[in-house]
């Protein structure tokens, strides 16, 4: 397919105009490519890469964030020769909860509320994708980056505990638990931070709106389990952990996963208790999937 | 051949039928679908993509049926909405190359084409800067750019002349008819003004509260009177060349109109063309004073003229089973 320009520079204005008009007898890769290259623009977007370097700034610097106290445990661990990490694989993401939850809340909104906003989405929808492919390389999109968010630190971890020559058994099956629980929790995160996003096409309420629901969930649940450790009535903790997104994914790798529990005096869900934390987050990641097809149906053009 | 088909199409909401039993064919070319603000144009399109099922009656696009191959039918034409879709943060090369590979090209092809169709729309170096700081001109032909850059067989523009200014207005019309001449490809273009339809359009579909009022190749109405329209240059001579070919032609004893109120006014001289010896007449007045002939063409009548009485001939239409013109 290389083109020839025809020599004749006769002058830039001549150029251009003596240019004719070419067809485009090429591939034409249809619906699963376009879906694919939707779904790298807007994991790549949701680092800033192929946006302005304003866009970078964020997201990498709660990249770096996220790394860095795992960079410094690590040291700490090899230059004390500790014979553990100072922190489990499946407890690094629930230390730094608020961090993930600045960058859910400022990635999804400029993952979807753009396109509603600046109405690009009709012109996705004139092209050979369906809803259904522009939901899922938009929630795929969040949830790897999210993946890539809080699985770099647990990798830092685990690298670093092998050359502090940590028991490797016990430190591979940390570190695959952990990754088990942050994919979980990608998925999550990233649904309810679209589903939100998705109804409010303005960014600014977008991001408020995604604050404030994963600090409320939290805040109201951890108080509510407080009092309910105070008045020690420890059978309702586990239940109520089922009400905010983090102590879901809490519950459900201390259930499955060999975590300690978070909740007060360490009272986590039992494995029957487990289940229905998992399928109320199981539950949860179809709905929101659901929840935006529904919202992008009514998009239409 | 035909580019597009419908039968009975009817599409109804709640509360409104925005399309009423509509049966049309057209050809490639360039057509023209005029109508009212509401009259259901909009609605038309998005139930040619296969975007919007159709309550009622059927309809195909490129031979494809619309219930059932709305995919193969969107990897086939281009799209240009009526309303604003440009993020303001990304430059025009950005954007269109994104679109292109939305339209399924492979990386390569999709810079190579979106840098082809950018300059063919007229966009050169803005191209590299933010949409956001564009005119509604330039806007216009990123919009345009976008339907275009995956080498569609067949193109909607949903009234692309939407605030434009005249000089706008008519690049974007010559624009809409170097998409077929030049590009070879079928357009389907709305506007609520009929007028500005005339010349570029090869044939006129004319709906009225979703119901066909009148589909008709532009031809059709012209061929009662020809005008001829000519331009000329000016030289150190004749400063105002257009005045000087009008008062030798005013001593031929031949009458010009000036073409107030059509785009490019003043600089334009219409006449009544009594036949070839009237064009040679021209050429050989405007050799004669040393000009140059910029454009000599022939217009057709009016289509607002032709439409005047559309009101009229509307009940008549109904009765007749309507809508196969050209
Ligand atoms: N999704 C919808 N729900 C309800 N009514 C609708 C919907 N879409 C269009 N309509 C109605 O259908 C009719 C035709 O609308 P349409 O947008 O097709 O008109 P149009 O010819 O494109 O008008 P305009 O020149 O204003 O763009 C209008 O009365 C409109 O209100
Ligand atoms: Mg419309």
């Amino acid at each position: 397919m290389a083109v020839e320009q025809t020599p004749a520079q006769a002058g830039e204005q001549s150029r251009i105009h003596n240019i004719g008009y070419r067809n485009y007898d090429g591939p034409r890769l249809g619906r699963a490519y376009a879906r694919r290259s939707l779904y790298s623009q807007s994991l790549r977007g949701s680092y800033g890469l192929g946006r302005s370097v304003k866009s970078k700034v964020l997201p990498m610097l709660i990249f770096v964030v996220m790394c860095v106290p795992a960079a410094i445990m690590v040291a700490v661990a090899v230059a004390t020769t500790a014979k553990d990490l100072p922190v489990d694989y499946t407890r690094y993401a629930i230390f730094l909860q608020a961090v993930i939850g600045l960058y859910v809340a400022s990635q999804a909104p400029q993952s979807v509320s753009r396109d509603l906003r600046f109405k690009t989405v009709p012109l996705y929808f004139s092209r050979p994708i369906e809803t259904a492919d522009y939901v899922r390389a938009k929630y795929a999109a969040l949830a790897s980056a999210m993946f890539i968010l809080t699985a770099a630190p647990l990798l830092v971890l685990y690298v670093g505990a092998l050359l502090a020559k940590l028991d490797f058994s016990h430190q591979t099956k940390g570190f695959a638990q952990g990754l088990v629980s942050v994919a979980l929790l990608s998925l999550l995160f990233a649904g309810i931070g679209l589903v939100i996003s998705a109804v409010t096409p303005r960014r600014g309420f977008g991001i408020a709106a995604v604050i404030a629901t994963l600090t409320i969930s939290y805040g109201a649940v951890s108080t509510v389990q407080a009092i309910a450790y105070n008045q020690e009535s420890t059978g309702a903790i586990a239940w109520l952990g089922l009400f905010s997104p983090i102590t879901l994914i809490d519950g459900v790798q201390t259930a499955f996963l060999g975590a300690s529990s978070s909740f007060p005096g360490e009272v986590g869900p039992s494995t029957s208790e487990g289940v229905v934390y998992l399928l109320v987050v199981l539950g949860l990641i179809v709905g929101c999937y659901g929840l935006l097809m529904r919202r992008y149906r009514k998009v239409g053009l | 051949m035909t580019v597009i088909a419908t039968e009975s199409l009817s599409k109804r909401f709640p509360r409104v039928t925005a399309l009423d039993r509509l049966s049309m064919d057209v050809g490639p070319g360039v057509t023209g679908l005029v109508g009212a603000n509401g009259a259901g144009k909009s609605t038309l399109i998005k139930i040619l993509l296969g975007l919007s099922p159709a309550t009622e009656g059927r309809a195909e696009v490129l031979g494809l049926d619309v219930a059932t191959k709305g995919g193969d039918i969107r990897e086939r034409v281009g799209y240009m909405p009526e309303h604003d879709c440009l993020p303001p943060d990304v430059s025009a090369t950005e954007f269109v190359v994104h679109m292109a590979r939305m339209s399924g090209l492979p990386p390569a092809a999709a810079r190579e084409r979106t840098a082809d169709t950018l300059r063919h729309v007229g966009l050169y170096e803005e191209r590299y800067r933010p949409i956001g700081g564009y005119s509604t001109g330039m806007k216009q032909r990123v919009k345009l750019a976008q339907a275009l850059v995956h080498d569609p067989q067949l193109v909607f523009l949903d009234e692309p002349t939407n605030g434009l200014d005249p000089v706008g207005r008519d690049e974007m019309l010559g624009l809409i008819r170097r998409i077929h001449t030049d590009f070879g490809i079928s357009v389907l273009v709305t506007s609520h003004l009929l007028g500005e339809l005339e010349r570029t359009c090869d044939h006129v579909v004319v709906v009225d509260g979703g119901k066909l009022l009148r589909s008709s190749s532009t031809t059709d109405f012209t061929q009662s009177t020809a005008i001829l329209a000519i331009e000329v240059t000016d030289t150190d001579d004749h400063p105002d060349g257009t005045r000087a070919v009008r008062e030798v032609l005013h001593a031929r004893g031949i009458d010009t109109h000036d073409g107030s109120g059509l785009p490019g006014a003043g600089h334009i001289l219409l006449l009544t063309a009594d036949g070839e010896e009237t064009y040679d007449l021209v050429r050989d007045i405007v050799a004669d004073l040393g000009l140059g002939l910029v454009r000599m063409e022939q217009r057709r009548h009016h289509i607002s003229e032709v439409f005047k009485d559309a009101d009229d001939a509307r009940d008549e239409e109904r009765k007749e089973a309507v809508g196969h013109g050209g």
